[in-house]
């Protein structure tokens, strides 16, 4: 892939430093295509190996996407990891890439920690004994603070996030990302190219609106070669606290997720119910698993996170 | 339309599908109807299928936004509202950057109630005063649900966060929506909800909400008017 931007590519540009680069028939024209031509392929990037080792005591690792924003990506991503945390012998941590809005550190009851580093690395933040995270939100310096970047310095970031932070051993790394399929995404697939990614799993609300962008992230998948391990629709039914009766709050012209799986292929992992209770426990940074575990949301994320660990052999 | 992840904008104004013409003068928006009083402009027409993700880094976005602002011929318009994907990042950068000898109003935030969102809008807050963006207000939605079977009201994600966002950063709060299933079904067929659902509390809402924007940001809106005309 491309190790320099240029601003004026060509449509079918090949990236600056790849085989092609300035041989292709898209090159033609391109005011570029004559350094191009002259520098050759990129050299592999030495950090791809750094990370692989770095990450080689992490058993899995799962990409949390979502096509489009607010659909309840980093909700769905903390849960998941609350819920499998509520079982002692597994250890589990929460990376969270979301460089604009990294919601973990509030949703985790964690806002405002500081990050500490070893001769061995960044030390992630412990909620339990078995369950850490790290986020960039730890790295800036005020809950105000934006991070205003473009992708490259994005990516910059990003590397150092899956390079040196000193997880220990984990079964499983989730990794929380921005919506979409753009820079950060791009990065991380080639970042962990020698770590190794299990797949990833695709959060996406009923309406069509969100299923056409999953659609998009399920083919980005394909196109990077990461297996898609599975779609959770979130949000799925409401029923009121008072008199019990459900409701659709966010209604689907298309058949919802279920319909996406059959023409995709994708399984449904999950659906799950609108629960005011859940986004109170990420205002407040509290488990639902250890204060409401026997509602019908925390019960289905233990459903999916069991699917989950069959899929990707979680033992 | 600058989400060029998640174009949602043509799907919701029933534009889904359509193509991109071209003239001499660069290429026209898309008319949601004969009147051509709306006119829209997404990657969502461009793309061959709809299907098809939107893989660029940075560059390639900002290249996509410096056109959709210098070679569509929006003609004369009152307003353009531009929808941003989430976030502080190139597209917003770019769009900025693209409109630097432009007069721009300003920017409305929308949050829904819960400190989680309101988390991140306060950064979005910061990328406007670094931008020195006007921020006009924040709007609150999803603000509560009535159940249609006991009229029971819900805060289902939370309450309140929006209005003690804009207090807290001094900025106007524009007002609050509540959540209604019947905006998603008519975002999802590209209905105008406006129109069809204009005695629901949400319309209700979001006229007053619009009402207030334009009139204290403009005075009326069509003494400005001759500002929008990027042609």
């Amino acid at each position: 892939m491309s190790s320099m931007e240029i601003t004026d590519a060509p449509e079918n540009c090949p990236g600056t430093g790849t085989e092609d680069s300035g041989k292709a028939a898209a090159c033609n024209g391109c005011p570029n295509q004559k350094i191009c031509a002259a520098a050759g392929p990129a050299k592999p990037d030495p950090d791809v190996k750094l990370i692989a080792e770095r990450l080689s005591d992490v058993k899995h690792k799962i990409l949390v996407l979502s096509g489009k924003g607010g659909v309840g990506k980093s909700t769905v991503t903390a849960n998941l990891a609350r819920c499998i945390a509520t079982k002692p012998e597994l250890n589990v941590g929460i990376l969270d890439i979301d460089l604009c809005g990294p919601s973990q550190p509030r949703i985790m009851g964690c806002e405002g920690e500081g990050v500490h580093q070893s001769g061995s690395g960044w030390s992630p933040i412990f909620i339990e004994d078995n369950l850490s995270i790290m986020s960039a939100g730890f790295l800036l310096p005020s809950p105000d603070a934006a991070v205003i970047w473009r992708g490259p310095k994005k990516n910059g970031l990003i590397k150092q996030l899956l390079r040196d932070v000193d997880w220990g051993a984990l079964d499983l790394l989730l990794i929380d990302t921005p919506p979409g399929t753009s820079d950060e995404h791009l990065s991380i697939t080639q970042f962990l190219a020698e770590a190794g990614i299990d797949g990833a799993v695709i959060v996406t609300t009923p309406q069509e609106i969100s299923l056409q962008d999953v659609r998009k992230e399920i083919n980005f998948c394909r196109k990077v070669n990461l297996p898609v391990l599975g779609i959770i629709e979130n949000m799925s039914l409401f029923t009121c606290p008072k008199c019990h009766m459900s409701s659709v709050i966010f209604p689907t012209s298309s058949g919802g997720a279920d319909k996406l799986t059959h023409q995709t292929g994708a399984p449904l992992l999950g659906r799950l119910p609108l629960d005011p209770l859940v986004g109170k426990s990420c205002d407040e940074g509290s488990s639902l698993f250890a204060e409401f575990p026997d509602s019908k949301v925390a019960q289905e994320y233990c459903k999916i996170t069991s699917t989950l660990a069959d899929i990707i052999k979680m033992t | 339309d600058i989400d060029l992840c998640g174009p949602s904008i043509p799907r919701m104004l029933g534009v889904h599908g359509r193509e991109v013409h071209q003239h001499d003068a660069g290429w026209l928006p898309v008319y949601t109807d004969n009147s051509q009083t709306l006119g829209v402009m997404s990657i969502g027409f461009l793309l061959g299928n709809q299907d098809d993700p939107v893989v660029w880094r940075g560059p390639k976005k900002t290249a996509m936004i410096r056109q959709f602002l210098s070679d569509v011929t929006w003609g004369e318009l009152d307003v353009l509202v531009i929808d941003t994907p989430p976030g502080t990042s190139d597209e917003h950068i770019a769009v900025m950057e693209a409109l630097k000898d432009v007069k721009v109003d300003g920017a409305v935030l929308v949050t829904t109630p819960q400190a989680v969102a309101v988390g991140d809008v306060r950064r979005e807050l910061t990328f406007c005063k670094k931008t020195k963006l006007k921020v006009l207000g924040i709007i609150e939605n999803m603000s509560g649900f009535v159940c249609p079977h006991c009229t029971e009201c819900t805060n289902i994600f939370s309450a309140g966060g929006g209005k003690s966002l804009a207090e807290h950063a001094k900025v106007p709060f524009l007002g609050s929506v509540p959540i209604e299933p019947n905006l998603a079904l008519a975002a999802e067929t590209g209905q105008d909800f406006a129109s069809s659902f204009a005695t629901s509390e949400a319309a209700i809402r979001f006229k007053s909400i619009f009402e207030n924007l334009l009139l204290d940001n403009n005075g009326t809106v069509a003494e400005n008017s001759g500002d929008m005309d990027t042609t």
